[in-house]
């Protein structure tokens, strides 16, 4: 079983996706609202796994519901939860609902959501996740039991490629690809120069690359990116320029600068393709890539 | 030298878990918490003094070297009478200590500390984790820096995204232990051993509760 985003990332094209969060509660209407608004603009929507950690509806059952509403889900699943024997079942169970992409995530600290005294699992690594899969698609459990039926799945996983030191995360990056990574996300660049720096690194490696495009949404949002974000570099003339904005319409300028940032990227072939996230503005992403000239 | 590292109870919790008992004999140790300034001479008299003003009638104290020790049951039983008048053993040593008076003494045990994590002093009051006794040893690939303990995510194939500044993502207090390792083994030119992949790690080495028997032969 190929998945469709498999085979967009593998036909050459300029791939696109997207993600939706799940809600805290059963209320599903807003992210039934934004899987109809990308569904059929993007190729693929990640579904987050308890976004920083915070507890929400399940990312499984979300990319159900993206599987049943017609679009195309990348499962995100981080090793904060679930040991190995939860994670192993939970990709069989995806793989029998059609669900045939996944992120592999390492996972927040819980100290970072709202169970704050929840014990963490991390019995699994994003690296050793992503081997699971690939020895679960060879009809083998981790214990080296056979499975009957299988799995398939488009695997990937995600790198900062402005980490401070990077040398320690190029390493890892490394292995998860060699783990069986087809795709990587990175974590949300804006300094295109510095990204061309990283990708001409990163282009000897068999994967296929999404630059990872957060939308700003004001002055303060970037600097708070800045401060609290690992990785996350907003230069001072993307700053400056957000500051510019007339009252109440920095999020238009956030909009801009991301659909800007976008066919740049695209134009210049710099990478595979992009990873939109506007991180509670989800009904904003078709905008985006209206400035970006995609749709 | 290894290290018991505690942190004294709130005072809240403290008198919730003497809450009716009255007559209160208190234990503190020479070793650790006497380095940590948690249960050493100048604490135990300042908890006498906390406890007499909620009411508790002290009817002795004493710290012990070693509290430890095997040999602590014979040091309190020097303290015989004031510890039979006691309601309660209000202990100010690690979880070891309290463990070690409650075998030797039929009497309620209350700790007045929560034992945080068994470590070292690296730098002059400073205390590190070194070790989680996990019973699987993998400090010859990772440059003696154990990663299952200085991670907060006991990662063992390189660091998390949540890594900034050679510092961790849940306080830039703490050292990413990855960045850590990263330095030392290219130091060492020994790049090679965080490129190996490491398998899913075994969490039973010795499963919990340890317990190793050396056979007489």
């Amino acid at each position: 079983m190929v998945s469709s985003f498999k085979k967009a990332l593998e036909s050459g094209k300029f791939v696109v996706t997207s993600e939706v969060a799940p809600p805290k509660g059963t209320n599903l209407e807003k992210m039934i609202h934004h899987i109809e608004l990308l569904r059929d603009k993007v190729d693929a929507i990640n579904i987050t796994d308890h976004q920083s950690s915070v507890m929400r509806f399940p990312s499984l059952g979300g990319a159900i519901l993206i599987k049943e509403m017609g679009g195309e889900p990348i499962l995100q699943m981080t090793c904060r939860d679930r040991n190995r024997l939860a994670l192993q079942a939970d990709l069989l169970f995806a793989s029998s609902r059609g669900i045939h992409n996944v992120l592999c995530l390492t996972g927040d600290s819980v100290l970072l959501g709202d169970h704050k005294e929840a014990k963490s699992v991390f019995d699994l690594d994003s690296s050793q996740l992503l081997a699971a899969i690939r020895r679960l698609e060879r009809g083998k459990d981790l214990a080296g039991n056979d499975l009957d039926g299988g799995i398939s799945f488009c695997a990937g996983a995600i790198v900062t490629p402005e980490a401070n030191p990077l040398e320690p995360q190029l390493i890892k990056f490394e292995k998860k690809i060699e783990a069986g990574a087809e795709f990587i996300q990175t974590q949300a660049v804006y300094d295109l120069d510095r990204f061309k720096q990283f990708m001409d690194y990163a282009r000897q490696f068999p994967a296929k690359i999404l630059a990872g495009v957060i939308l700003l949404t004001s002055a303060p949002m970037a600097r708070f990116m800045n401060k609290n974000v690992a990785g996350v570099n907003v230069p001072q003339e993307l700053i400056d320029e957000m500051v510019s904005a007339p009252k109440g319409r920095a999020i238009e300028k956030g909009i801009e600068i991301a659909g800007r940032m976008i066919m740049r990227i695209k134009e210049e072939r710099m990478c595979d393709g992009v990873h939109i996230m506007a991180i509670g503005r989800e009904e904003l992403v078709p905008d985006i890539m209206a400035v970006a000239r995609l749709i | 030298m290894i290290r018991s590292i505690t942190q004294q109870k709130s005072e809240e919790e403290i008198l919730r878990l003497l809450e009716g008992l009255v007559r209160v004999f208190i234990i503190g140790c020479g070793t650790c918490v006497t380095l940590t300034h948690t249960g050493g001479e100048p604490e135990m008299e300042a908890m006498k003094e906390k406890l007499s003003d909620k009411g508790k009638l002290i009817t002795g104290g004493v710290v012990l070297p070693v509290a430890c020790d095997n040999l602590t049951g014979d040091a309190l039983s020097k303290h015989g009478q004031q510890i039979a008048q006691a309601d309660v053993l209000f202990i100010m040593t690690c979880a070891f200590g309290v463990q070690t008076v409650a075998r030797q003494l039929k009497k309620l045990v209350v700790p007045a500390l929560d034992t945080l994590f068994i470590g070292k002093e690296t730098a002059l009051g400073q205390f590190d984790e070194i070790c989680l006794q996990c019973g699987a040893c993998i400090l010859g690939e990772t440059g003696g820096i154990c990663p299952v303990t200085s991670c907060h995510k006991g990662l063992v194939n390189g660091p998390c995204g949540g890594t900034n500044n050679g510092k961790c993502e849940i306080d830039s207090a703490k050292d990413c232990a990855w960045t850590l390792i990263y330095n030392r083994l290219k130091d060492l030119s020994s790049l090679d051993a965080m490129r190996r992949f490491q398998q899913p790690r075994n969490h039973q080495g010795e499963p919990k509760p340890g317990k190793l028997v050396i056979s007489a032969s």
